[in-house]
This record gives structure tokens, C-alpha cells and sequence, in this order.
């Protein structure tokens, strides 16, 4: 579904990808893990062609992505922070993004599932952190595309919101799809990924299940198993 | 292409700015045939006016809305759009609704004046077309320097510094060589001068239409000569689409290699 082949990418001095190899295959839920700053969303951006790598390759769907634009078709994705126009309406927002991807109908089941027909009028530049995260979820699963890529889909919700996002998320893999998290809340990660990736250093440090992790570290607990990573790398 | 024109075109026309600009001009199209009773005249005061003025809000315009807008165009990378796409039509979306100020916030005074009627006409239609290809090249440096500068506030210094010296340094820097120099021969510099600056290079078409080439002084001859010729008026109009294609095309060029 995505293959990166020694991907290097610095801002300045600042090297975030030092030769990133990683190949998810079709179907399934895959989380990326990392400390702060270890670059995870400049990964994702980097499949979004968001961000452009200054060494490497990445396919999606086996097409290289280089100079290419018509692929995103294939990708849902949720940003990490929902910034959005705040002179626009929330509806305003919503015909917009169907007008320049293409026709759904999802959209009205999801604005009722996350309540938020009395936001319809409502500018964005006026909601809550929450509000926009739901927002944001809807624009994300409005469309039916086969590669789903979320940037800690689960900040600011509360947590009614958040088991909506699980069952969406759970939905989805049924149908088949690939879907690629970022999170920093473990227990998220835990309940509902299939394989984890963990980036470190500028380079994937384990990618495997969660079992395979736990087994690697001797550590009978995930969260335990990631701080023994951690420690062990910076002790 | 298109859709993010249309997006950006409605976003302006909805902002209270659009407005300000568009009452801004019909308030001086009012005024200065108030004042002058007289459509020529009233055309020489405006060239004044414009030529300085329409260039500084491409600038500050240019410079505001793609800061402004940041969050609407990492929405937009996301989609499955041409990152060339995405800022030309920003672009054009500033520019064209700019322009459609301009033209409607001084066409309508003119036109009740009785424009249509007057030998002035053509006056005036070298004024706004020369305001427009204003607008277009000082809003593409705009986006320029924005697309380079992180930084807001660095993005607008350096863009009020592009404009102050076209507009006016490099006004005062090229007479007071001409005036230092005046010993040489130095009609065909200026006129290279001239032609460097899209500013200059509008005033000195408009003021040579208008026919007050005498004000220029001794290079009057020298540049009806020239300007008064088709050829250079094919130059200078070259000129000026150079400069409105090539930073459109370092916009493309930036924004291909830009991370957001
Ligand atoms: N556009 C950018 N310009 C400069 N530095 C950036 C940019 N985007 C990210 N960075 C830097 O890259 C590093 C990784 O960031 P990020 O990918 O957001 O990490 P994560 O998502 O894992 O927290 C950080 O040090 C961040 O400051
Ligand atoms: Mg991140």
C-alpha cells in the first residue's frame, strides 16, 4: 500500500528522517509511535507530498508519488492540528472540500454522529478545540478512499467522541482498508492497532505487533515496553 | 485551478477590504472630477495618485492574504490538487479581484461623467490598464517574498521595502545620477532605466500619451522618440508582462519545493 525507501529529510540542521525504510502492506491498522518531535507527521506529510523529501522514494498504491498530485485521491487524511479558514461556516467548509474531491453522501450520517447540526452555521474560527477535531473527523471519513492517514485523531475529544472514532476506525478496517495512525495515548494504540511502527532517531527502531514489542523488551505491559525503549536509548 | 480562483475570488469579495478599496476609488473618481471639472485633467491627477498607491496595496494585499490564508492552503495541499493549481489561483484570485476595484471603483464615476463621449477615453483606459498590470506584478512579488519569509513580520518588511524602492528610491537614485552625469550622453541609460522599473516605466507611458512629454525635460525627445513608435510601445508592453510572468513563475517554481 506504502512502501519508503531511505527517506532523509532535515529542516535546517535539524535532520528528522535519517533513512526511513518502511513498507505497510494493504489492510489493516498500523500505529506510528514516537517522543515528540521524533518525526512523525513530517513522515506522514511526506506520503501526503506535504513535505518534500531531500532523499528517497515513496510509492502509494505502487505508483511513486514524486511530482504527482492525482493520488491523494486515494487518501483520506486528518491533519494533527485542524486548522482551518476561520472566516468560513462549518457547512460552508464541507461543500467546499466536496466540491474539490468529488460527491459524497456520508457526510450528514457523520455530522449527526458527532452532533454537530447546530455547529452547521456556525464559523469555524468560533469553535473549541473539539468541535474542530469533530469537524476535522468528518471531512476525513466523509470519503470512501482505501488508504486512511490520521495525526492524533483522538486530541481534544471527549469520550463519547472517541469510542464514535474507534468504531469508525474498526469499521473501515472491516471494509478493507489501510489505515495509518499517529498517537501519543497509548491505551488508544493498544485497543486498536494491528502492527506498530516505532520511529526513533531519525529511523524506524521496531516494527512488528505489540506482542513482538513486548517480548523484545521483556516487559509484560505496553506502556512499559515503549519506556524501556527509551531508556535504553537515551540512558 | 479554477475552483481555488473561485474560492479565493469570493473569500476577498466577502472581506470588508475588497470594500474599503472599492469605496477608496470611487471616492477619488468623485472628488478629483469635482475638483478638476475636467476629465484630462482629472486623468493626470489620478496617474499620480495610482501609480504609487495601486502598487503599495498589490503589495500589502498580496502579503496579507497568503499569511491569512495559511490554513486554508495546507487544507487545500492535502487534496488531490497541483501545488501550482493552489497558489495560481490564490494568485489570480487577489489579483483579479484587486483589479476588478480598481476598474469598477473609478469606471464608475468617469462613466457617469461621460467618459464614453470624451477624447479622454483612451487616457483613461491606459491608466487602468497599466494599474491592472500594477496590481498583477506587485501582488506576484508579494507572493514572492511571502512564499520565502516564515516569518510575518519579516514577510511584510521586505515587501514594503520592494515597494518603496521601486515606487520611490529608485526614483531619487536614478535623477539624481541623471543629474550627476549630466555631462554624458545618457539618453539611451535612462531610457533603459526607465524601461527596468515597471513604475517608472507606466508613468512614462501615460505622461507620453497624455502628450506632457515636455515635462520630462531634455530626455522628452528622446523617449517620445521612442515610446512613440509602436515598437516601443510593443516593448514596453513586453516589459511589463515580463515582469508579471516571472515572479508568477518563481511562485510555481517556490512552491513546488516548499514544505508545509
Ligand atoms: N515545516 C517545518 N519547518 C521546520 N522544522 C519543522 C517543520 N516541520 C517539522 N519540523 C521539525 O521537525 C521535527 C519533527 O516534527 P514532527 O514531525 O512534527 O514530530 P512529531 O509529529 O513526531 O511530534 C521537530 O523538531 C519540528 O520542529
Ligand atoms: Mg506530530
Amino acid at each position: 500500500m506504502v512502501t519508503i525507501e531511505n527517506l532523509h529529510k532535515k529542516f535546517g540542521k535539524n535532520i528528522v528522517l535519517n533513512g526511513v525504510d518502511l513498507s505497510i502492506k494493504e489492510g489493516g491498522i498500523f500505529a506510528v509511535l514516537g517522543p515528540n518531535g521524533s518525526g512523525k507527521t513530517t513522515l506522514i506529510k511526506s506520503v501526503l507530498g506535504m513535505v518534500i523529501p531531500d532523499k528517497g522514494t515513496i510509492s502509494v498504491l505502487q505508483k511513486n508519488i514524486k511530482n504527482s498530485s492525482a493520488y491523494r485521491h486515494k487518501i483520506d487524511y486528518l491533519p494533527q492540528i485542524a486548522n482551518f479558514p476561520g472566516n468560513l461556516k462549518v457547512k460552508e467548509l464541507i461543500t467546499m472540500i466536496k466540491d474539490l474531491r468529488g460527491k459524497t453522501t456520508n457526510d450528514d450520517a457523520l455530522i449527526s454522529l458527532f452532533k454537530l447540526d447546530k455547529f452547521l452555521d456556525k464559523k469555524l474560527g468560533n469553535l473549541s478545540g473539539g468541535t474542530k477535531q469533530k469537524v476535522n473527523l468528518v471531512l476525513t471519513f466523509m470519503f470512501d478512499s482505501p488508504l486512511i492517514i490520521l495525526d492524533e485523531p483522538t486530541s481534544g475529544l471527549d469520550p463519547i467522541s472517541l469510542i464514535h472514532l474507534k468504531d469508525l476506525i474498526q469499521a473501515e478496517k472491516a471494509k478493507g482498508k489501510t489505515i495509518l495512525i499517529t498517537s501519543h495515548i497509548m491505551s488508544f494504540v493498544e485497543e486498536i492497532s494491528d502492527e506498530i511502527v516505532f520511529l526513533l532517531e531519525g529511523k524506524i527502531y521496531f516494527k512488528g505487533t505489540i506482542e513482538q514489542l513486548k517480548t523484545m523488551t521483556n516487559q509484560s505491559d505496553f506502556e512499559r515496553a515503549i519506556a524501556t525503549i527509551l531508556t535504553d536509548n537515551h540512558a | 485551478m479554477l475552483k481555488i480562483l473561485k474560492y479565493s475570488f469570493f473569500d476577498l469579495m466577502r472581506s470588508r477590504w475588497s470594500y474599503v478599496y472599492f469605496a477608496f476609488y470611487l471616492l477619488l473618481g468623485i472628488v478629483l472630477l469635482f475638483l478638476n471639472n475636467d476629465l484630462s485633467k482629472a486623468v493626470i491627477t489620478l496617474m499620480n495618485i495610482i501609480i504609487v498607491l495601486v502598487p503599495l496595496i498589490g503589495t500589502i494585499f498580496g502579503v496579507m492574504y497568503y499569511y491569512n490564508s495559511k490554513e486554508f492552503t495546507e487544507l487545500l495541499l492535502a487534496q488531490p490538487l497541483k501545488r501550482s493549481s493552489i497558489f495560481l489561483g490564490q494568485y489570480l484570485g487577489v489579483s483579479i479581484s484587486l483589479s476588478m476595484s480598481l476598474v469598477l471603483g473609478l469606471g464608475i464615476p468617469f462613466a457617469l461623467y461621460g467618459l464614453f463621449n470624451s477624447s479622454a477615453i483612451w487616457d483613461f483606459s491606459l491608466l487602468i490598464i497599466t494599474g491592472g498590470f500594477l496590481t498583477f506584478i506587485f501582488t506576484a512579488l508579494a507572493f514572492n517574498i511571502a512564499l520565502s519569509n516564515e516569518n510575518k513580520i519579516k514577510g511584510f518588511g521586505y515587501a514594503i521595502l520592494v515597494w518603496l524602492l521601486l515606487a520611490i528610491i529608485y526614483d531619487g537614485v536614478f535623477l539624481m545620477s541623471l543629474i550627476l552625469f549630466e555631462d554624458y550622453p545618457l539618453d539611451k541609460l535612462s531610457l533603459v532605466g526607465t524601461m527596468l522599473n515597471p513604475i517608472d516605466l507606466s508613468r512614462t507611458l501615460i505622461l507620453l500619451k497624455l502628450d506632457i512629454s515636455a515635462l520630462l525635460g531634455y530626455t522628452g525627445a528622446v523617449f517620445k522618440q521612442f515610446f512613440g513608435t509602436s515598437f516601443g510601445l510593443i516593448v514596453s508592453f513586453s516589459m511589463l508582462i515580463i515582469w508579471v510572468s516571472l515572479p508568477v513563475m518563481r511562485i510555481v517554481y517556490k512552491s513546488k519545493r516548499k514544505d508545509f
